[in-house]
């Protein structure tokens, strides 16, 4: 398959700060790629150049085939962009906003016009298109924005964290019209901080921090980074980890059970029957437990794995 | 062929975003023309009796003067309104669509040219309220419409210049005031030059106002400014040329970062 984004060796500095110390990526047509990282890790400097708002210090990315530096009108011509400051003229209603950009894709007064009452059509801004944009609420506001960014039928989007800072309910309504973007074949690179949102929408993922590009695969690939799926035993006396793990050695795929205070990991090799095993080696070994299950690593893990920190303050925070 | 009526499109397209603001905040419309009409009433009724001006009416006198200020500081929307754009995420969108960079400048300034013709009505219609008489025939009076109106373009591009300077809005407005307020006076607008002392009848008589105002008086009035109406386009022309270049030159510089 052809690549619809491609970047080599992308650097960028402002000033003593590094955004970007050599990025690579690839991202299929028609898919959906997910460049994951905390704030600051140099996401946004990478869309800026990806969309020709910014040139690299060193390195080339080509979209839809063209050279971001060199033919930078042919790849607009190409993409669409929304950010995560919705870049929409707040003295404007709705409909105007996206009459506007249409005639600025250089759409004929009628087809902007048409374009846009379709666009408030499929993001549930019908009844809201006559009103100023100063008067739509935060969630409003992105899919306008998000709208604004399709009013081309771009072949490629680039959706710059479009759910930072919007309620649960937002965000799903905004994921809804994602996929069906990805659904008509649009290619998608989305920014995100939120590895929930990266797991959910995108076939691939990059992981961004400092600037590099730390990690890359489908979700699953990068869970297995990881080591799998993990059976996790809580021992009622602390004191017989050893005796534990000795018991639960046979199910291990490689290596020896984890163990730490009262708290037994042993990497599965086969999540079925696995539960059943363990109670039952235990149980002969003459082991009480509290608690047994099997955990499936989520992008959380793979982040604090390969970064020794979280990817978001606020899961940090419901961990404790 | 395609590039220069997508350039013209751009412009327009974006002139028209500019005007619906005005549409939307009334208040930017009054402060556009109040102001004016502040000011022939407060310099005919309060000033103009102190001043002399030998063979002709202070209003008369006055008039082409205030009017070629209010169109030169009929721009500072345009700083305004690029100093807001620069801060927001909107300046992202425009350059991210395959329109014609510059067409975010072309657009605010050609926005102002319509904005200064609602001002120049206004101004014309309180000046024949006060006393004010043209005294020469339809195309010269055209002539000086447009004149000014030119000039007022041109100041647009200085004011686009320093929008994209300035690090808020709030600046780009101080800057333009404490710059070009004293050049206004210092000038043939309000007073006889020959009622300063001398060395500031050096500066005034130098002072691309006193020819753009006399140019005016002379296509309004009849009054003989001799080479000022060429002198003002071409002060206007060169204007226009170094302001734009400089105005896209900060533009690039300030989005390229």
């Amino acid at each position: 398959m052809p690549a619809a984004i491609e970047a080599e060796g992308l650097r960028k500095r402002y000033g003593a700060v590094e955004a970007l110390r050599g990025v690579d990526l690839r991202a299929e047509e028609g898919s959906v790629f997910g460049l994951l990282g905390p704030n600051g890790a140099g996401k946004t400097t990478a869309v800026r150049i990806l969309t020709t708002l910014l040139r690299p210090d060193s390195g080339s990315a080509r979209v839809a085939g063209f050279d971001v530096e060199r033919d930078p009108k042919r790849v607009r011509e190409r993409i669409g962009l929304a950010g995560q400051y919705a870049a929409v003229d707040e003295n404007l209603t709705g409909a105007e906003n996206l009459e506007m950009v249409g005639r600025l894709y250089h759409l004929g007064r009628r087809a902007a016009r048409a374009r846009a009452r379709e666009l408030l059509d499929a993001f549930d801004l019908a009844e809201a298109g006559g009103r100023y944009v100063r008067t739509y609420s935060g969630g409003m506001r992105r899919r306008l924005d998000l709208a604004a960014a399709l009013v081309a039928r771009p072949p490629i989007v680039f959706l710059d964290e479009p759910t930072t800072g919007l309620d649960l309910r937002s965000r799903i309504s905004l994921w809804d019209s994602i996929e069906a973007l990805v659904a008509e074949g649009t290619t998608v690179l989305l920014t995100t901080q939120y590895l929930d949102e990266a797991d959910r929408l995108a076939q691939r993922i990059a992981v961004i921090d400092q600037g590099l590009v730390i990690a890359e695969g489908t979700p699953p690939e990068l869970k297995a980074q990881v080591g799998g799926d993990r059976l996790e035993v809580v021992l009622a006396d602390g004191a017989q980890g050893d005796a534990a793990a000795a018991a639960l050695a046979g199910l291990a795929r490689d290596g020896a059970p984890e163990r730490e205070d009262g708290v037994v990991r042993v990497p599965l090799d086969r999540r079925a029957g696995a539960i059943a095993a363990a109670v039952r080696r235990l149980d002969e070994a003459g082991i009480a437990i509290e608690d047994v299950g099997v955990r499936t690593p989520t992008l959380d893990d793979v982040f604090l794995r390969l970064t020794g920190h979280r990817a978001e303050a606020e899961e940090e925070a419901e961990a404790r | 062929m395609t590039a220069a009526r997508h350039a013209v499109s751009d412009t327009f397209v974006l002139a028209r975003r500019s005007l619906f603001r005005i549409r939307r905040q009334p208040d930017l419309l009054i402060g556009y023309t109040v102001q004016p009409i502040m000011f022939v009433l407060l310099f005919v009724y309060v000033f103009g009796g102190a001043i002399r001006t030998p063979g002709l009416d202070y209003a008369d006198f006055l008039l082409p003067g205030i009017i070629v200020q209010s169109m030169v500081f009929g721009g500072f929307v345009t700083a305004l309104g690029l100093a807001e754009d620069m801060k927001k995420g909107l300046i992202d969108r425009f350059r991210s669509l395959p329109m014609t960079t510059s067409a975010v400048i072309t657009g605010r300034t050609l926005a102002d040219i319509g904005a200064n013709v609602v001002q120049l009505v206004v101004m014309l219609a309180v000046g024949l309220l006060v006393g004010f008489r043209f005294a020469t025939g339809p195309l010269e009076i055209a002539a000086g419409i447009a004149l000014v109106l030119l000039v007022g373009y041109a100041f647009s591009w200085v004011f686009a210049f320093l929008g994209l300077t300035a690090s808020s809005p709030e600046a780009a407005n101080a800057y333009g005031f404490t710059v070009l307020f004293p050049m206004t006076f210092v000038s043939s607008a309000f007073v006889p030059v020959e009622t300063m002392p001398g060395w500031l009848q050096a500066i005034a008589r130098n002072n691309p106002f006193t020819t753009m105002v006399n140019a005016a008086r002379d296509l309004f009035l009849g009054i003989d400014g001799g080479n000022a109406v060429w002198g003002a386009i071409a002060w206007s022309l060169g204007i226009i040329a170094v302001f734009s270049v400089l105005a896209v030159w900060r533009y690039r510089r300030a989005v390229l970062r």
